[in-house]
């Protein structure tokens, strides 16, 4: 399953990918490369396509022209097989609250098709570094927000994909969680796992190494946090943001 | 398929650790069963008979016509022979047979006496009941006008026979009803409550990001509702044996034949609702009125299909518990097997394969 090892080249590529719907073009020909671990943002107001951008490359939808290529597989005949290869993680966290913390792991090993041993051996190690390991029996739905958090990360990680997928990782979160929760983003990015990840959070962009900003439908700026402020002559993210949204008016 | 198994493992987990899932999966079908196994009158307009006349004499035609100028019948045949009777209430077309005796008017005139048989289909008691009181009320009152200047007292003697449920059991009824109902409530009720719940908690976007294919995720989830609704349906036919003595009569392997076909439509009913409820509200609301409402009201349940205004009598034809009832009926206390019910069970698959194929359109424009 695992055949992304000797793949060497940028994890995810993108050009001129379309996807229209009917008349409605959600997506407008977007183009951008990223490398194995780089943190990469993705911004966006609601409705600039960002949604439709990533279900594209979670291989949930088929494009309706482009090149597309996620840890080396198309976008259009392999969607199968770039589903083995991400991990993703939803503003919802996602996780079985009626189930327990350790029946979860076990779920979401069942449907990668983790074997057993495998399983329990990983499922004790990560509990550890989590410092779960008191609530390894306890039903999510009674742990702190913060630590569902951690938990539906290593659930999204728990396949060793490529590349994980974060879509608005830290809903409803306070900033010192968030802070916690961004050093396990840059530990998982040292081992060479590509973080995508969409935001609100202008705070949160500042920590990319890259970020992408998407409005109706077009890439409208790709670069560097440090070098966005630079061109836009502001001292955040958040300063970028409002220009470009005054720019297009 | 290891895949497909924790799903379906997980599946069962939501439904033990819930208690109110719980209730509804085994207490609620008890409860309905025992409240249902009450009877609820009911009225009759134009059901269908069939009469026998041995005699057909000047009598007889006056009594028939009677009958069915009251509004209350419509006549389906004219038997000729004894041994018509049985097959023309099998095949479900006639509700009533009555039989004039050989040398009707003769006897009345010579002995002042004469007899009339009603023989009703009585695995639906209240319609028989009923049927069996207008028939002998519009006799009673014929006989009144008609020999009312008479000094001897003349007599037509009618004697009912109640055909596959003797002692006019009301539970009779209501068992098939009530399977119907809760077989209904749990298969497409749950499912489609289920899966919209996964979409409301979002955990279906991580389903759906996963290498598990659509079809197992439906399949994952609509397994362990098949077994538990069977397990309902199991526990429905027994306690109506065991509570109100309602006979199995057909084979068992038609019955639960007919319980899966059945159940597979509702759980396609149930996995087409979720695919336009995204939450658990909404799936509850469309199943529970565009479910249990029609399945109450119109499959014939507890009013008599055929009292009916022809609009909802077509309706009704729409009702896939309606064919379910019937043919439910037909195994259990007729004692039927497929020779009788294959119009119905055609019906239901066909209803089946309608409801699975909009889902599977459905669900793809969903993703699209």
């Amino acid at each position: 399953m695992k055949q992304t090892s000797e793949y060497t080249g940028p994890i995810i590529r993108v050009k001129d990918l379309v996807k229209k719907f009917g008349s409605f073009t959600a997506v407008d020909h977007i183009s951008f490369d990223v490398k194995k671990g780089e943190i990469f943002g993705f911004l966006g107001a609601n409705g600039a396509g960002k949604t439709t951008a990533i279900r594209m490359l979670c291989g949930l939808l088929e494009p309706t022209s482009g090149a597309l290529r996620v840890a080396g597989f198309d976008g259009y005949h392999q969607r199968e097989a770039i589903k083995r290869n991400i991990g993703y993680m939803s503003q919802k966290f996602s996780l079985y609250e009626d189930l327990t913390v350790y029946e979860n792991f076990r779920l979401y090993a069942g449907i990668y098709g983790i074997p057993r041993k495998e399983r329990i051996r990983k499922t004790d190690e990560l509990l550890k570094k989590l410092n779960l390991e008191e609530s390894r029996d306890k039903l999510v739905a009674g742990l702190p927000l913060g630590w569902k958090q951690k938990l539906a990360f290593s659930l999204a990680l728990f396949h060793q994909p490529a590349v994980v997928f974060l879509d608005e990782p830290s809903g409803g979160v306070d900033p010192l969680t968030r802070r916690t929760f961004w050093d396990l983003i840059y530990e998982v990015a040292h081992q060479g796992i590509t973080i995508f990840v969409t935001t609100h959070y202008m705070d949160e962009a500042e920590y990319c190494n890259r970020v992408a900003i998407m409005s109706e439908g077009k890439i409208v700026a790709l670069d560097t946090p440090v070098a966005l402020k630079e061109q836009y002559h502001t001292d955040s993210m958040d300063g970028v943001f409002l220009k470009i949204a005054r720019n297009k008016e | 398929m290891n895949q497909l198994l924790g799903f379906v493992k997980k599946e069962f987990t939501h439904i033990f650790r819930d208690p109110r899932t719980m209730v509804i999966l085994f207490g609620i079908p008890i409860i309905q069963l025992m409240l249902f196994g009450y009877v609820i009158t009911t009225e009759i307009k134009d059901a269908r008979i069939a009469i026998l006349d041995h005699s057909n004499d000047n009598v007889t035609r006056e009594i028939k016509n009677k009958i069915l100028s009251s509004g209350y019948f419509r006549l389906e045949a004219n038997l000729i022979q004894e041994n018509e009777i049985d097959p023309i209430f099998k095949k479900g077309d006639v509700k009533e047979v009555i039989v004039f005796e050989k040398g009707f008017a003769e006897n009345l005139e010579r002995e002042g006496k004469a007899n009339i048989q009603v023989i009703a289909d009585a695995s639906d008691p209240n319609t028989a009941q009923m049927l069996y009181n207008y028939t002998n009320g519009i006799v009673q009152d014929y006989t009144k006008k008609k020999f009312a200047g008479f000094t001897i007292p003349v007599q037509i003697k009618s004697e009912v026979r109640m055909l596959y449920n003797e002692n006019m059991v009301g539970a009779f009824m209501y068992v098939p009803g009530t399977m119907a109902l809760i077989l209904m409530l749990i298969s497409a009720m749950m499912t489609s409550i289920t899966i919209a719940r996964e979409k409301e908690m979002g955990t279906m976007e991580i389903l759906l990001v996963s290498p598990l294919k659509a079809t197992h995720i439906i399949l994952g989830k609509v397994a362990p509702y098949l077994l538990l609704s069977l397990i309902d349906a199991f526990v429905v036919v027994f306690l109506g044996n065991v509570v109100f003595g309602v006979p199995i009569r057909g084979s068992l392997f038609v019955l639960a034949f007919l319980v899966i076909l059945y159940i597979s439509m509702a759980l396609s009913l149930g996995i087409l609702i979720s695919t336009v409820a995204n939450s658990q509200q909404v799936a509850l609301f469309i199943s529970g009125f565009a479910l249990m409402l029609p399945t109450i009201l119109l499959s014939g349940f507890i009013f008599p299909i055929e009292n009916m205004p022809v609009p909802l009598q077509i309706l009704s034809n729409f009702m896939p518990p309606r064919w379910f009832i019937d043919a439910l009926k037909q195994v259990m206390l007729k004692g039927n097997g497929f020779a009788y019910i294959w119009p119905n069970v055609l019906i239901l698959c066909a209803m089946t394969l309608f409801f699975l194929g909009l889902s599977v359109k459905k669900f793809r424009l969903r993703l699209e």
